[in-house]
Parts: C-alpha cells; sequence; structure tokens
C-alpha cells in the first residue's frame, strides 16, 4: 500500500505493531513497523482507525512520539480516556503483531527541525508532552546544542510519562533542561514545583523573554490558552509562540 | 455505538482532507461565508460522527464543511465555505 499516491494524496496504510510499552498507570507508548513510511516531521500526527465487525469505524489523530530518524518506525503514546471509542483498545488490547490502520503524516503548523533554530521553550500538559518528546527525540538524535527548556506538569509524579528517558537525556549535559511541576499529588521529598503553571512560574523557568525563544505548547484547551496567555503578558514574541490543544485531539 | 457527538481539534480533520486534497490541509486558510471571519483548518471546531466530518466556524458555529467517503464516493459540501486558500508550496 502506497502512503501517497503520484498526486500526493494520503491513503490509509498498515502499521504491525512490533513493541508495547506501559508509560504510567494509563499511557502507553506503541511503536509499528509501517513498511511505505515515508518520514515525519517532529509534531506532527496521524488518525487511526478502528473497524468493528458490522463495519462501525472511529478515527482519532495522535501525535507521533518518535523522531524522524527512526526509519520506517513510528511510536504513538496514547493515553486511555474512560469511556472512549478508540483509546481503550490500542491501551488495554491491541498487542505485538496486531495490524493498526493509519494515515499521515499530518500537520504543517505545530513542528519543529533543527534548521528552525531556538532557543526552544516546550510547556507541555499531561499527554500534551508526546508532540514535544518527539522535537526531544530528534533534537537529541542531531546532537544537536539548541537551548532547550521543557517545563512538563503532570497531576503526579506516576503520571509523569517519558520521566526515565529524559532523566537520561538531562544526565547526557547538552543544553537540555526540565522543570516538572506535579498539581495534584508530590511524593515524599518532592523538591519541584507543586502548582499549576503560572505566571511567576513562567517567570523563574521559561527564561528571559529577549532570548526570543521559539515556544511549542500542548495540553488540554484551558492549560495551553493560560499559558499563552501569561508568555504574552510577560512579553514573549506571540507570533513564536505556537499551541495544540490536547494532543492533538481528545476524546468526549 | 455512541451517538453522542465528537467535538475534535480542527488538525483531526487535516486527514481527510488531505486524502482529496493533494496538500497539507490544516493550514489551509477558510473563510466563513456566515460571519466573514477567516481561520485555517487546524482552528476549526471538528465534529466527527457516522455522518462524516464536520467541519464549524470557531468565530460564529456555522458549519463551514461537511465531508463524508461513502461507498468509493467523496462527498463534500462546502456551501459554509467563501474562499479556501491552499498553499501549494507546504
Amino acid at each position: 500500500m502506497e502512503r501517497r499516491t503520484v498526486s500526493g494524496r494520503l491513503t490509509w496504510q498498515l502499521g504491525e505493531v512490533v513493541a508495547t510499552h506501559q508509560e504510567t498507570p494509563r499511557v502507553k507508548t506503541i511503536t509499528l513497523a509501517v513498511p511505505d513510511w515515508t518520514g515525519h516531521r517532529p509534531g506532527q500526527h496521524v488518525d487511526v482507525r478502528l473497524t468493528a465487525e458490522g463495519g462501525y469505524q472511529a478515527e482519532r489523530s495522535y501525535s507521533i512520539a518518535s523522531a524522524p530518524q527512526e526509519v520506517r518506525r513510528l511510536a504513538l503514546t496514547v493515553e486511555r480516556i474512560e469511556g472512549g471509542e478508540v483509546s481503550p483498545y490500542l491501551v488495554d488490547q491491541l498487542t505485538v503483531g496486531d495490524k493498526l490502520e493509519l494515515r499521515g503524516p499530518i500537520g504543517g503548523y505545530f513542528v519543529w527541525e533543527a534548521h528552525m533554530g531556538g532557543p526552544l521553550l516546550l510547556i507541555a500538559g499531561g499527554s500534551g508532552v508526546v508532540p514535544l518528546m518527539a522535537m526531544i527525540r530528534h533534537r537529541a538524535a542531531l546532537k544537536s546544542a539548541i537551548p532547550t527548556r521543557l517545563l512538563y506538569s503532570s497531576r503526579s509524579y506516576d503520571e509523569v510519562i517519558y520521566r526515565d528517558e529524559l532523566a537520561r537525556l538531562l544526565d547526557g549535559g547538552t543544553q537540555l533542561q526540565v522543570s516538572y511541576t506535579l498539581t495534584r499529588t508530590q511524593p515524599p521529598g518532592w523538591t519541584g514545583y507543586r502548582r499549576r503553571i503560572d505566571a511567576d512560574l513562567l517567570r523563574e523557568v521559561a527564561g528571559p523573554p529577549d532570548e526570543h525563544p521559539l515556544v511549542f505548547s500542548c495540553g488540554p484547551t484551558p492549560f495551553v490558552e493560560s499559558a499563552a496567555a501569561n508568555l504574552v503578558a510577560l512579553g514573549y514574541e506571540p507570533e513564536r509562540i505556537k499551541t495544540e490543544r490536547f494532543g492533538p485531539t481528545g476524546e468526549p | 455505538m455512541d451517538m453522542m457527538e465528537n467535538k475534535l481539534d480542527g488538525n483531526a480533520a487535516g486527514g481527510i482532507l488531505h486524502e482529496i486534497f493533494p496538500f497539507e490541509m490544516t493550514l489551509v486558510q477558510a473563510t466563513c461565508a456566515h460571519c466573514g471571519k477567516t481561520n485555517v483548518v487546524g482552528a476549526l471546531a471538528v465534529y466527527m460522527h457516522g455522518m462524516g466530518t464536520i467541519m464549524r466556524c470557531p468565530s460564529c458555529d456555522q458549519v463551514l464543511i461537511r465531508v463524508a467517503h461513502v461507498k468509493e464516493n467523496y462527498c463534500l459540501d462546502m456551501q459554509g465555505v467563501r474562499l479556501l486558500q491552499i498553499n501549494s508550496a507546504a
């Protein structure tokens, strides 16, 4: 199956699950081998389609978590939404060897590649970290030294996605800085932030506005809107702030 | 089947539109025939259900585009859009 026809249109193609990894109690990463995948840009997403036995189909969009450097491989990190039509199947039932219909890559706005420069300011709420992780992995694969700050808000320590990998990347000491805030519960001895991202928190960790960072913020709609409004009020350039509401789509 | 409509981010419509048009579609600018506001497709309010994908104007909530793929026919109702500007380099 060809992803693009001669005219450049998108078509559905099949990926095969080659690995799954439980990131948190509700979040799983699914790695797919996609033979005809011709690459993506960090921040883009794919549509996933499930077909029930009666023919009923449901589609959802999921951000790509992997860097483009992984050839013909695609990782999706999916949060299980209670009562959702698609995510409970992907998180609870899909196993290695299963096939999955997908269409992509999609999106041209919420995209970062190294040639776009920096410094980078990435602001994640919950599973909104997924497309930002594709950017961080892209940057790491290039051994780029573009100064990058990630500000990552989760409800609790157990819900922090990619915790171990981010810790490893920090040990690499390549101009990457990660600040966590845990908004509901914190483990004993927690020294990070423990409140929602507000103007004061941004002032402390987002770096000076006169560094003119390229900002990407992804999370639930109120999270993203509040972060963007605070950044503009603090003097960051609105035209360098890109936002994406949940991942990029939520489920009801 | 869940009878509730699923309200989604406009990026969710990028896939089916890209099946029809040979361009990246989330950055396409759509001008509402009702209120005259122009928004990119990625900023539209998208609803998906059995009847297909419906894109509404985020400014006035009027239906801009309905698209469905039924029995190998794409049905594209664009009466809510006055103008669609597609960047062929995207």
